[in-house]
């Protein structure tokens, strides 16, 4: 990468306090507040916020947006495909595959010479549903730090998911209520289980049904799902009944005879906040970069100079730092712990 | 060790009884000897040395990770064990060599047999090795092994029913040759599988299963003749069993744990041959103390002279398992009672006496008594059926405990949390407290006493009234006031109140009552447990 012959990224594209702004087109980045023009990387509710003037994002987030927000979701809407280049003023802007879920991607800003990815948030591992993370060289690389300590360590998808089946083979005669994230880890969930073999309907709580009927029109299949409202709750021994992770401990999961509930986070690995959520069987999945993919993903990238933003960025800039990265921490505030119960989570 | 770390795993976050027995169950039939014994010893008692400590853990990890790192990272989690068993590099990093990639992991026996036969100053390193050999699940059960603090709800009782039931064998088969089995239990096993007879073992000190009674409702009472029982003073100390032979002598608690060395006046006096069941007690100048008396002497490793002079220890038996050899169980309780009154008096100890029988005819004597029992320093009253055999466990029918009535205080209700397993749903852990000056002050924490129904309107009213939340717990505005019961009060300097209730419960819920008419402290103080003034009447 030839040295950076323009102006100084960080007079161009600052935090204020509608969130990260690019000066020079004119645009957010994932506004926290209704702006003229966003750029959404991907569709989770503290990324992808309704009332925008024009939003410029992938087929996918678009497509879970409108699901979510209708009329409220954008004045304009403009598609643009990984790779496609779209001109925002002065500014080029394109998008790179983030693997975070459906649609997601890192906005890749070009202004003057200079290159800006800023990665939203991803995973590295695979993942069914969703297009695989796409390193891009840059000069500037702002990432995530959700699973920023090295206690996080996500360990592989099929070990959890064989928890998750040894247990409904060892309690044939209990419901597995699994509390996931209603976009994205629920639907990858679904695929996970399908792989390991699993051809039963899965029992869907009303809050998960719409994003599944969505990713199934984006052309990811999910097999037979039943909606858990017109089933008979004494009847689902053994089934596996999806719900957001807030209905777990909500009056909705009492109708359920002797429920195993479990929960799908990047947090269960730590056994306090696994306890503090009261499940029987927690499940460490994620869909954003555990600490290993933070690092790797760094060194891929190679860019000399490392912005990071939400979730613990003390220790992934010190560890950026050490491996002689110019690295800072970026406060954007309005971002929720994957599994908060913020509205994704609404029965 | 990867099977026992899931079985940890599952044990930890499981709440409900009866799926903990079905994992304990398909463990101890998955798994291979002796590793399945090294994991019953670990449950049902622990390991009693602290292989590893907090320091030699922690220099292990900042040999290996930047400590700004580690120190980040011990902020976040909040446990060392837990920490370090996820920071650990992984298998594959640098400092993890080839060789221990391909190596097999350790199992729990390969863990203990290495420990006992390693000195001090290995180690660290033999710790190393494992550390970097496990997965981070394995890592954090090899921690809390060797460090102590494995808290994963299992009690010693609820392994053995796992055990039985895995067995097809009945529960007090395990428990009458428990004590005298030693891990990793092969023995043990052998004869679960159905491969070998039940284990021999040396009785001669061993712990004995007790005869617990049950509680009894005053409904009860018409279906029983009185002429059936006999009735005893129900102390106030714990329950011990002192098992003596060839000049030695074991004092165990109620679960089999010896507690002998805290009270050697007794333990190293007992120079009879006998298994003599009853209460211990703290008795000065003939008057049985309050159990916080004996608070003081429980759990010491050492007694000094002083508290051996201020806080004296007495046995109180009403019961004789064995005299001589002879075993006494199988003969009626009024056998057995004069076998004990005649070695008691033989016997002649000051620190032993036995428990008197308290006459009556009638149960309305009985209730009288009852009534008194409070201003007497003890507990109620034990009604036991005269021909009872002494069985193990807690059979319905032959013995009853009869409590007297409760105190009760109207306190108000400050916080709730969310409970577990099937109350994972509801609010119904209960946090209360009373009036002190313009503030209230926590005076207890009570999970029962209440009906599902009562449960269900908890729950809303907690849910309609919350002003604050921290993680499960709710802090509620001070509107509602629930009556508690509880069995006594005494003072404490561990909580805020300087109060500490015994068993407090739920009595009713006082839709009626407004808060500012809920009990003061002062009033409660006035209820703290003072010594007996003189022994209750015979």
């Amino acid at each position: 990468m030839p040295a950076t012959p323009g102006p100084d990224p960080e007079s161009w594209l600052t935090v204020e306090a509608g969130g990260l702004y690019c000066r020079p087109g004119d645009f957010y980045i994932d506004p926290h507040r209704p702006a003229d023009r966003a750029v959404v990387t991907h569709g989770h509710a503290d990324h992808a916020r309704p009332g925008n003037g024009a939003v410029l994002a992938t087929e996918g987030t678009l497509a879970i947006m409108r699901a979510r927000y209708g009329d409220a979701a954008w004045r304009a809407a403009q598609c643009a495909g990984y790779g496609e280049t779209v001109r925002i003023g002065p500014v080029a802007v394109s998008f790179a595959p983030a693997g975070h879920v459906l649609g997601s991607a890192q906005a890749v800003l070009e202004y003057h010479g200079a290159r800006v990815v800023v990665s939203g948030d991803y995973k590295r591992r695979r993942d069914p549903t969703c297009t695989a993370f796409d390193p891009v060289p840059c000069d500037v690389f702002i990432t995530e730090a959700t699973f920023g300590l090295p206690v996080f360590r996500h360990p592989p998808d099929a070990e959890e998911v064989a928890k998750l089946l040894a247990a409904q083979e060892a309690f044939p005669e209990r419901p597995i209520l699994l509390g996931a994230y209603a976009l994205g880890k629920a639907q990858r969930l679904i695929r996970l289980l399908r792989e390991a073999g699993v051809d039963r309907p899965i029992y869907l709580h009303g809050a998960m049904q719409a994003l599944c009927d969505l990713y199934e029109a984006q052309g990811v299949p999910l097999g037979p799902l039943v909606p858990v409202a017109g089933a008979d709750r004494k009847r689902l021994a053994g089934e596996i009944v999806l719900c957001p992770p807030s209905a777990l401990a909500d009056r909705w999961s009492r109708g359920f005879k002797d429920p195993l509930t479990a929960m799908a986070s990047g947090w269960m690995r730590v056994r306090q906040r696994a306890r503090q959520r009261n499940v029987e069987l927690p499940l460490i999945l994620s869909d954003h970069a555990d600490w290993d993919e933070l690092t790797a993903t760094l060194e891929d990238v190679g860019a000399p100079r490392v912005w990071v933003t939400h979730g613990r960025e003390e220790a992934l800039v010190h560890h950026a730092r050490a491996r002689g990265f110019d690295a800072k921490a970026l406060s954007l505030v309005g971002r929720e712990d994957e599994d908060a119960d913020g509205e994704e989570s609404a029965p | 060790m990867r099977a026992f770390a899931d079985l940890l795993e599952r044990l930890v976050f499981t709440a409900s009884r009866s799926a903990k027995l079905r994992h304990l169950e398909r463990y101890f039939a998955s798994a291979p000897d002796p590793e399945r014994g090294w994991a019953l010893a670990a449950l049902a008692d622990g390991f009693e040395t602290r292989y590893a400590t907090p320091a030699m853990v922690r220099a292990l990890v900042e040999e290996r990770v930047d400590p700004t790192l580690f120190r980040l990272s011990y902020d976040y989690v909040g446990d060392l064990a837990e920490t370090v068993s996820l920071i650990w590099p992984a298998v594959g990093s640098a400092t993890v060599t080839e060789a221990k990639q391909a190596g097999e992991a350790p199992g729990l026996a390969e863990v203990v047999e290495t420990l006992a036969r390693t000195g001090r100053a290995e180690r660290p390193a033999l710790l190393a090795d494992w550390l970097d050999r496990l997965d981070p699940s394995a890592r954090f059960a090899l921690l809390k092994l060797l460090m102590g603090g494995m808290r994963v709800g299992v009690s010693a009782r609820l392994a053995k029913t796992a055990l039985a039931r895995f067995g097809g064998v009945e529960l007090d088969r395990i428990e009458e040759i428990w004590f005298g089995l030693t891990p990793p239990y092969a023995d043990l096993f052998a004869w679960l599988d159905g491969r070998a007879p039940p284990p021999q073992v040396d009785g001669r000190l061993m712990f004995r299963p007790m005869m617990l009674a049950n509680p009894l409702e005053e409904a009860d009472l018409e279906a029983l003749a009185p002429d059936a029982f006999a009735a005893e003073w129900k102390w106030d100390g714990i329950r011990v069993q002192l098992a003596a032979a060839d000049g030695e002598a074991k004092l165990y608690s109620r679960t089999g744990d010896e507690i002998g060395a805290s009270f050697p006046e007794i333990a190293g006096a007992a120079d009879f041959h006998a298994v003599l069941d009853g209460e211990l007690l703290i008795v000065r100048d003939d008057v049985v103390r309050p159990f916080n008396d004996l608070q003081q002497r429980l759990g010491r490793k050492r007694v000094t002279r002083k508290q051996l002079a201020a806080h004296p220890a007495h046995l109180r038996v009403y019961d004789m398992l064995f005299e001589a050899g002879e075993d006494l169980r199988a003969l009626p309780l009024d056998a057995r009672r004069a076998r004990l009154a005649a070695f008691v008096a033989r016997a002649n100890k000051s620190w032993l006496d036995l428990s008197p029988e308290v006459p009556f005819a009638a149960w309305d004597d009985l209730r009288a008594h009852r009534g008194d029992a409070r201003d007497a320093g003890i507990e109620g009253l034990m009604l036991k059926r005269r021909d009872s055999p002494y069985l193990a466990g807690r059979p319905k029918g032959p013995w009853f405990k009869w409590k007297r009535d409760p105190l009760s205080a109207d306190c108000i209700l400050m916080y709730a949390q969310r409970g577990h397993g099937k109350r994972s749903s509801f609010y119904s852990d209960f946090t209360f407290g009373v009036w002190r000056g313009e503030e209230v002050t926590p005076v207890g924490k009570a999970y029962s006493g209440f009906t599902d129904a009562e449960l269900r309107q908890l729950d809303k009213w907690v849910r309609d009234h919350t002003v604050d939340r921290f993680g499960p717990v709710r802090a509620v505005s001070f509107g509602l006031v629930l009556e508690v019961a509880f069995d006594s009060l005494h003072r404490s300097t561990r909580h805020k109140s300087g109060l500490a209730m015994r068993f407090p419960r739920i009595s009713r819920i006082r839709w009626d009552k407004p808060a500012a008419e809920a009990d003061r402290l002062e009033a409660l103080e006035r209820l703290i447990e003072r010594p007996a003034a003189a022994p209750p009447a015979e």
